[in-house]
């Protein structure tokens, strides 16, 4: 029965072709503008560590002085370097790693090439295991290599390829402002979406190419990047900063359970009061743990442009929608003639009803494969944008098979109401009059 | 001739459902059209809004060097002085930011030494004559004198106190001090006092700030260290600055070769890539609307094709009553403009709602009237056009299909 109503309708979208094609195009352009718009938001606000994401923490403390007080202001998103390694080194998590952004320069072996600048990660050992860093060849360095300030990097996919031509270089040697660094480890292509370990060095941004040791990289003064807030008095020259009144570090934590957060957030809590309690602290204690998406959230990374864009491509859709609704019917209610003729020899409402929507979901599934072709020509202009976030707008199959899904139900839905008006001519009017 | 309201929308009231849904594809046709093309003319004027600075005489290099860093004094100063050497420049410094630059250095501002909560955050400009470099113009007072420079690592180090002397912005001033001249007052920042010698009339700041903070800047007299994050910010004369672009990467490169550059831009450049968001969502912005006008038009197209169709007999019985070709013609031009009219009332109601929902999550006025009688218009003659040629089909059906059966 079925392939006799897709002959049908085939046969009558064939017949009007005009109607049928502006209904297409119209289901097309929604779709794939909405599609388009809605890819970039969920690119952007996805999860960057999928199904881990949950048990990692980034501890808050307020160090801050008592000038400018507010009690609901958040929490830096950052600590010092006395807290920070205090938290670190008091080993409460199953995993902890502190951490910050930079750059280091690389000379490379042939003296003809320039050197060229890399971003950078100093950070403790912990790194690797907590965000499940995926390893081409060696390995993460360990807690002990962190104490010896030891000269070694774990290098990224990219550097590797470019440096060494993608081949095993662990135990090679790359040249990093002046001083020599030994390569432990080689990550695969690796890139978390959001950059959401620090959202100061960037947003969206590629991850670094160069891992170093926190310590090693104080010791061997490489250029720190990143997000800074400091208060009170006290210097807060570069080279002194494990002295300087400022938050300058990330801090995260992996905990397992919810056993485990609820003691950390106690032994953070109390870590804080006796901060106070030694002077330490100016301000009341204040502890939180802030998980990686509630971190995202708070600091609103998503642009808003980006909703903005999701909401107008919406709309377009919405008087899509409508423009398809009033062409169905237009083009249902043309044929009475026809569906009161089937009607009269013996064709149920029902068979009618279903006839009529298959040839409203064949126009659906039509306008989905325009949508998609819109939809890819649109990520393809948004990715010729400069912004790093521009180069993650790509279509990926759930977006794909929802175009489809979502473009089918549009025209169904299109269609339901101008097809139960086409059904419930009856039979004998029609024919008299014609 | 004469135009009779009433039988038009008796017919309409028999064709509720299709009559409802052109309504319905005008007014949110309207709705979006209106906030839409407000949205694209807001963001236009945020993209002119003035640098403060001769954007297209300067253009702005970066190096970071290799190695231990020693004396970064004498290395700035070398770097500086092969670059006064390239004909074509006319200053150069090293500084901190540029207007609409990546990151800008934000300060807080107090009025009083311990006053609890300051009263603005202000982007803060260091490096030895931003000002005159990048060709601020002066609108009071002076600007700060080459002996009043400190550097900005043996600042931060404490190892001197810097002047007592700093330069703002009109809009910075205006706000600190609305009814009195602000030049010899005397602001806060961190613990130094420092009293206002120059007046700027503009100078934006960079980063990602609120539209309304843009001009809330000023000049600390500090010199600025490539260390430090620091880059050049060179002022070429008229129509040399792409040479001077290349000219000046070379002079940094021969003084030291080892070193990276790693940005040369002009400064026409820094801009445009500060905007490019705003010009991607106004081009998004355009493209829907040019979209929504033609789906409407076709729409209306389709369904009133559609009507005059189904129609046949009873024109033709009208024109064998003696009804003129022009008669069923403006038949339908009225038609449609009921429907449009209908639609276009129930879009401005629509356009208020979106704006105000828009006002919330954004840095937007509230929807001018301008914008409604002009969304109305559009809409009037977008369905006039779209029923033209149904119409004259209408028009057109002789009247003896009013015999046939």
């Amino acid at each position: 029965m079925f392939a006799y109503y897709l002959e049908l309708a085939l046969r009558s979208l064939r017949r009007s072709g005009a109607l049928t094609a502006l209904m297409i195009l119209a289901i097309a352009l929604g779709i794939g503008a909405s599609m388009t718009t809605l890819t970039v938001l969920h690119v952007l606000s996805g999860d960057p560590l999928p199904g881990r994401s949950g048990s990692i923490f980034t501890p808050r403390l307020d160090p801050r002085g008592m000038r400018d007080f507010d009690l609901s202001e958040n929490l830096p998103a950052q600590v010092t370097w006395t807290d920070g390694m205090n938290l670190l080194n008091a080993r409460r998590a199953r995993r902890q790693a502190l951490m910050t952004g930079g750059a280091v320069p690389i000379q490379p072996d042939d003296p003809s090439i320039d050197p060229f600048f890399v971003s950078a990660r100093y950070t403790s050992a912990d790194f690797f295991g907590m965000f499940d860093t995926p390893f081409r060849y060696g390995q993460a360095w360990s807690a002990t290599e962190d104490e010896q300030r030891a000269h070694i990097a774990v290098i990224g996919a990219e550097l590797n390829d470019r440096l060494f031509h993608g081949e095993n270089s662990v135990g090679r040697t790359i040249h990093a402002n002046g001083a020599d660094l030994r390569i432990v480890g080689v990550l695969k292509p690796w890139r978390p979406v959001p950059h959401f370990y620090d959202l100061n060095t960037t947003n969206y941004g590629a991850a670094e190419q160069v891992f170093v040791p926190l310590t090693t990289s104080r010791a061997m003064r490489l250029t720190r990047n990143g997000g800074v807030e400091c208060w009170g008095e006290g210097s807060s020259d570069e080279e002194h900063m494990e002295a300087a009144s400022c938050v300058w570090l990330q801090l995260w934590v992996e905990l397992g359970d919810a056993a485990a957060v609820a003691s950390y957030r106690t032994f953070l809590e109390g870590y804080a009061r006796e901060q106070v309690a030694s002077g330490r602290y100016d301000r009341p204690a204040r502890a939180e743990l802030t998980d990686v998406m509630r971190l995202l959230d708070e600091q609103r990374v998503v642009p808003s442009d980006v909703r903005l864009q999701v909401w107008l491509s919406l709309g377009f859709f919405a008087v899509c929608l409508v423009n398809t609704v009033g062409l169905m019917l237009a083009k249902f209610m043309r044929r009475a003639g026809e569906v009161s003729v089937r009607r009269a020899l013996g064709a149920s409402r029902r068979s009618v009803f279903t006839q009529l929507l298959t040839e409203a979901g064949i126009v659906g599934l039509a306008g989905g494969l325009g949508g998609l072709a819109v939809a890819l020509l649109g990520l393809a202009i948004l990715r010729m944008q400069p912004s790093p976030a521009a180069e993650l707008a790509h279509l990926d199959p759930t977006m794909l098979a929802a175009t489809f899904l979502v473009s089918l139900l549009a025209a169904l839905a299109a269609g339901v109401v101008p097809a139960w008006r086409a059904c419930r001519i009856p039979p004998a009017l029609q024919l008299k009059s014609q | 001739m004469r135009l009779d309201i009433a039988p038009i929308l008796s017919t309409l009231g028999r064709h509720k459902l299709t009559a409802t849904l052109i309504v319905l594809q005008i007014a949110l046709t309207c709705a979006i059209l209106c906030n839409a093309t407000f949205l694209i003319s807001d963001r236009l004027r945020w993209m002119q809004t003035p640098s403060g600075i001769d954007d297209d005489r300067i253009v702005r290099l970066m190096v970071s060097d290799i190695g231990p860093r020693a004396d970064m004094h004498a290395r700035v100063e070398a770097d500086l002085a092969a670059l006064r050497a390239i004909p074509g420049v006319e200053a150069v410094t090293v500084t901190n930011s540029l207007p609409f630059g990546p990151s800008s250095w934000n300060t807080p501002v107090r009025l009083t030494r311990d006053q609890s909560t300051p009263s603005l955050e202000a982007a803060a400009y260091y490096g030895e004559a931003v000002g005159e470099t990048l060709g601020l113009r002066l609108v009071a007072g002076r600007f700060i004198r080459p002996d009043e420079y400190t550097w900005v690592d043996d600042h931060a180090a404490k190892q001197v106190r810097g002047s007592p002397v700093v330069v703002v912005t009109q809009a910075l001033a205006q706000r600190l001090f609305p009814d009195q001249s602000a030049i010899g007052r005397s602001i806060f920042i961190g613990d130094e006092e420092l009293h206002i010698v120059g007046i700027v009339e503009r100078l934006a700041r960079a980063g990602d700030q609120s539209r309304s903070g843009v001009y809330e800047t000023l000049l600390l007299p500090w010199r600025m260290v490539t260390a430090y994050g620091g880059g050049f910010a060179v002022r070429a004369r008229p129509g040399e600055a792409g040479r001077v672009r290349q000219a000046a990467a070379a002079a940094l490169k021969a003084v030291d070769p080892r070193r990276v550059i790693i940005e040369k831009r002009l400064y026409t450049e820094v801009r445009d890539r500060y905007f490019a968001t705003d010009r991607a969502t106004t081009v998004l912005l355009a493209g829907v609307c040019v979209a929504l006008l033609v789906v409407t038009a076709l729409g209306i197209v389709g369904l009133v094709s559609f009507w005059v169709a189904q129609r046949r007999r009873q024109i033709g019985i009208r024109r064998a009553l003696g009804a003129s070709r022009i008669d069923v013609l403006r038949y339908f031009q009225t038609e449609n403009f009921l429907l449009a009219s209908m639609g276009i009332a129930l879009g401005m109601v629509l356009a208020y709602a979106i704006n105000l929902l828009l006002m919330r999550e954004y840095e937007l006025p509230r929807l001018p009237f301008g914008y409604l009688p002009v969304g109305a218009v559009v809409l009037w003659l977008l369905g006039q056009a779209a029923v033209l040629a149904p119409a004259l089909r209408a028009a057109s059906v002789p009247p003896v299909v009013a015999t046939r059966g």
